[in-house]
């Protein structure tokens, strides 16, 4: 057999990056992180608990859920979410964020 | 050579005839099982988006709303739910390696987390339906309509709205609110049911290194669950706690 079982210790180090990345975020909230830049407020909280949380959810996949060991296939596979999940998001935000970017009437 | 093709062939009685063997089947059931959540991604992708808009117009409002919500309760199931992922990868790991009584405990143990977790949510609910935050008329006689709080007004029942908020942003919060969470909790329902299905199968011995395609694919369905909750505990509970003090 050509699959790999991934050690015990890989799951106990992972399980435990989860809590602690969970313990993070959660003391990061509480602070406020927000800074102006220019004219623009940058939402700092948001970007600190985003980058929390995607790097928990990659630990999941690459771990947890085999993707690290699996074929490329599966990567693909994996990588299209995340392609069309771009595209769902960007085209949408195209729409909404430059409404009002010309006088209404032109 | 077709003697021993055939031979291969009936390796084993869980092997369907339309594959080569048991390593080919079991890639063939794991792509099937990523195909499928690319799809439920794309599904809960679509609740993520609406999120998004409007917590980008109504930011006031979302801060308001989520600080409404039971962040110890939040961040116990987010705990819940990572350690019943752990035990979901040790229940493959010890199938893998053919342990039966820990393959057996872990799963056991996952479903017990798992119905641990949808008990925490539904004390959750319980206390939005008795502060009138169930969004709508979904509820006879329960509108939508919380109480506000006022100036000095310390009662945990009531909402404080922050900055320009109004009480039709906060109600459209827990719209997406539920819609997000109970979508989540269903999926966890379904899990559960998938897990009742493991324990009893494997309590009659039907996995082992040989055969755990059943055992792995639920598990990548419980870890997809997770990672949802992996979002929607910071995105819906902790948005809005450093404004508290405003």
């Amino acid at each position: 057999m050509s699959e790999h079982i991934v050690p015990v210790r890989v799951y106990v180090t992972i399980f435990l990056v989860l809590l602690v990345g969970t313990v993070l975020t959660v003391a990061a909230a509480f602070q406020d992180f927000s800074f102006r830049f220019g004219t623009h407020e940058i939402p700092f909280n948001t970007i600190i608990a985003l980058t929390i949380a995607v790097t928990k959810a990659t630990f999941v996949v690459l771990y947890f859920m085999h993707v690290r060991y699996s074929s490329r296939l599966v990567w693909v596979i994996v990588t299209s979410a995340l392609f069309w999940m771009a595209i769902l998001f960007a085209l949408t935000f195209a729409d909404y964020w430059t409404r009002g970017w010309l006088p209404v009437g032109y | 050579m077709s003697h021993v093709a055939t031979q291969e062939t009936h390796g084993h009685p869980a092997l369907q005839h339309h594959f080569e063997n048991m390593e080919q089947q079991r890639e063939a059931g794991t792509l099937g099982m990523w195909v499928f959540l690319v799809t439920e991604i794309m599904f809960f992708g679509g609740m993520f988006l609406a999120y998004t808009l409007y917590r980008g117009t109504y930011g006031a409002a979302f801060a308001s709303a989520s600080n409404h919500l039971d962040i110890k309760l939040g961040a116990l199931n987010t705990g819940v739910l990572i350690l019943s992922s752990f035990t979901m990868a040790m229940a493959v790991y010890f199938t893998q390696i053919g342990k039966s009584r820990p393959q057996i405990f872990c799963l056991l143990l996952t479903l017990i987390l798992g119905l641990t977790f949808l008990g925490v949510k539904a004390v959750e609910y319980k206390s939005k339906y008795e502060d009138s935050l169930i969004p709508g008329r979904l509820i006879p006689n329960r509108p939508f309509g919380p109480e506000v709080a006022h100036e000095g007004d310390h009662s945990e029942h009531k909402l404080k709205l922050l900055g320009n908020a109004t009480l039709k942003q906060v109600e459209l919060f827990y719209w997406i609110y539920f819609a997000m969470t109970g979508m989540h909790a269903l999926h966890m329902i379904i899990g559960a049911g998938l897990l009742t299905f493991l324990l009893i199968f494997s309590i009659k011995g039907r996995y082992g290194p040989e055969y755990h395609s059943p055992v792995e694919v639920i598990g990548l369905y419980w870890h997809f669950v997770d990672i949802v909750w992996i979002f929607l505990f910071p995105l819906l509970y902790l948005l809005g706690r450093h404004f508290e003090h405003m």
